[in-house]
């Protein structure tokens, strides 16, 4: 318990007054909080041991095989010389057109929806809507893609029309994720930007953006780091298994990590399936350092505005 | 006398809420009016009527009446509010100086509107202007928001003078500053009215008496009483203003 209070201004207040007026549970209230901070670090613990396992597994199963020839072949039929080129380069090819797509349209979208559109029916529907589209699942997006991109532009089963699809696929993360950091932006900066004769448009790029570049670019990290794991919408638009050259346009015939890590997943015998782990690998390197980058990125530009 | 700026039979509303009443203020150069009177009178939405930012809330309406900068009718479709902007400042409730330097805070504005001249020069004489040369010349780089509220609120007025207005409209530019700040920007006030015609919103009467020529008090969206700031607080003619004025309601 508590003790008594020293004198306030003259008075002294009496530990049993106090009691009467406040029921304070301190006790109580520590135990709740120790509780809560032991079920939050096992939740922590259990993601971190999972992704762990999953690493260390991987890593038992594939590092033998990850040498500089690993890297600079193309697939082959005997594990021993097959290796990743054609799947590294298209893998790096489709996720940088993904990411000039996605980004224009979809940080576009959002500023145009979060500062530009007048709020009515329409921008409501159409809000829902890119809601639900992130729900999607992506072999939905393979389809569209194989549809759109594919048949009725022409594409055929290219690089372009794989970036297409990918971009479609992440387009609505990226909106949803870029509207909320364009939230977070004061409107006092807005105001204040308005009231010096600055257009909407001024404002918006010369504030707001800027403001918000942070949370933009942490829903990009995001959205770019699946698109750089998916296999299935890109098995719908055509990705093959065997391309024994670069391309040399992007349009192409493509494959990618992830297409090929299933490829040699599904195969019988042991040594596809030790290629097949060597390449995640090289794919969740490809992830972590991607992320890195752009982290880093948005911790320079973090510093950059704060208030 | 000469007009700056007017507000004829305005009545203004937050969707069907008529918040601004049949209000008439007609207000000349080179003077400092005060509007007083309680919290939800009205005398926020009439200023930010003035430079167009009502504009920003969704359910503004202007119901009737018409506002008139200079020669101009602010509200009719001919004139961009983004002129009447420029030529009338506003100073926020609460400090707003963007998340960059001091000096790219003064600057900005100017920039975006043509501004032609030295920034350098530009930058010095709008700070010595808000009485904050002395206290940042040597740090015009570092972030304008690593100062304190009272210097954040003068690097605001700084960057409104820089754009060399005609009107300052200035809303509760003291309500989260301490005494001393509050005091400092007061005297500011009085060294602006020189150049500017300025026009403020703020709950506090002895502020309204110190630092203004006339005073317009409003209650419940109407204009109770608009005139001589001494004639206001020594010989209110109307009672409500009288009673607001001695602290017996508000």
């Amino acid at each position: 318990m508590s003790t008594t209070p020293e004198n306030i201004s003259g008075t002294t207040i009496h530990e049993a007054e106090l009691e009467t007026s406040f029921k304070d549970n301190l006790a109580r209230r520590r135990v709740e909080a120790a509780i809560f901070k032991a079920v939050i670090l096992l939740a922590t613990f259990f993601a971190m041991a999972i992704l762990a396992t999953l690493v260390w597994r991987i890593s038992a199963q594939g590092w033998a095989w990850l040498n500089w020839n690993f890297m600079t072949s193309f697939p082959s039929r005997v594990a021993a010389r097959a290796g990743i080129l054609s799947a590294l380069v298209g893998s790096a090819t489709i996720i940088l057109l993904t990411v000039v797509f996605a980004v224009m349209l979809g940080v576009g979208a959002a500023i145009y929806l979060e500062e530009l559109s007048p709020k009515n029916k329409l921008s409501q529907f159409i809000e829902l809507n890119i809601s639900n589209l992130s729900g999607v699942p992506s072999l939905v997006y393979g389809m569209l893609g194989l549809a759109v991109f594919v048949r009725l532009l022409g594409f055929g089963r290219s690089i372009m029309a794989a970036a297409c699809t990918l971009a479609m696929m992440i387009l609505p993360i990226i909106i949803i994720s870029s509207r909320e950091a364009l939230r977070t932006v004061p409107p006092s900066i807005r105001l204040a930007a308005l009231a010096l004769g600055a257009t909407k448009w001024q404002t918006t790029w010369h504030h707001v953006i800027p403001a918000a570049s942070p949370g933009i670019l942490t829903g990009i990290i995001l959205a770019v780091s699946r698109a750089m794991g998916e296999a299935a919408p890109l098995i719908m638009v055509g990705g093959v298994t065997y391309i024994a050259f670069l391309p040399n346009s992007l349009f192409d015939s493509f494959t990618t990590l992830p297409i090929q890590i299933f490829n040699w997943a599904g195969r019988p015998q042991e040594e596809f399936q030790a290629i097949a782990a060597a390449a995640i690998i090289v794919l969740v390197a490809l992830v972590l350092v991607t992320n890195g980058v752009a982290i880093l990125i948005r911790a320079r530009l973090e510093n950059r505005n704060r208030w | 006398m000469d007009i700056v700026i007017a507000a004829k039979n305005l009545t203004l509303a937050y969707g069907d809420k008529n918040i601004v009443k049949n209000v008439s203020l007609a207000v000349g150069p080179r003077t400092v009016t005060a509007l007083i009177g309680p919290s939800g009178c009205g005398k926020s939405t009439l200023l930010r009527t003035f430079n167009r930012m009502n504009d920003f809330v969704p359910s503004f309406r202007l119901v009737s009446g018409e506002i008139n900068y200079r020669d101009l009718n602010v509200y009719s479709e001919k004139v961009d509010p983004v002129y009447i902007r420029r030529r009338v400042g506003m100073v926020f409730q609460k400090p707003n100086p963007f998340p960059s330097s001091i000096a790219k805070n003064i600057t900005w504005g100017p920039s975006i509107n043509g501004f032609t001249g030295d920034y350098d020069q530009l930058v010095e004489s709008s700070l010595r202007r808000a009485a904050l040369w002395d206290e940042v010349k040597d740090k015009l780089n570092s972030s304008g928001l690593a100062l304190s509220g009272g210097q954040q609120q003068r690097l605001c007025i700084a960057r409104a003078i820089a754009m060399d207005p005609d009107v300052i409209l200035m809303d509760e530019p003291c309500s989260a500053l301490d005494p001393a700040s509050t005091a400092r920007i007061e005297d500011l006030m009085t060294d602006l009215r020189d150049r500017y015609t300025i026009l403020i919103v703020t709950h506090n009467m002895q502020q309204a008496a110190r630092v203004s020529e006339n005073t317009a008090f409003m209650f419940q969206g109407e204009m109770v009483e608009y005139s001589n700031t001494k004639q206001i607080f020594n010989a209110p003619k109307q009672r409500l203003t009288e009673d607001y004025i001695m602290g017996r309601f508000g």
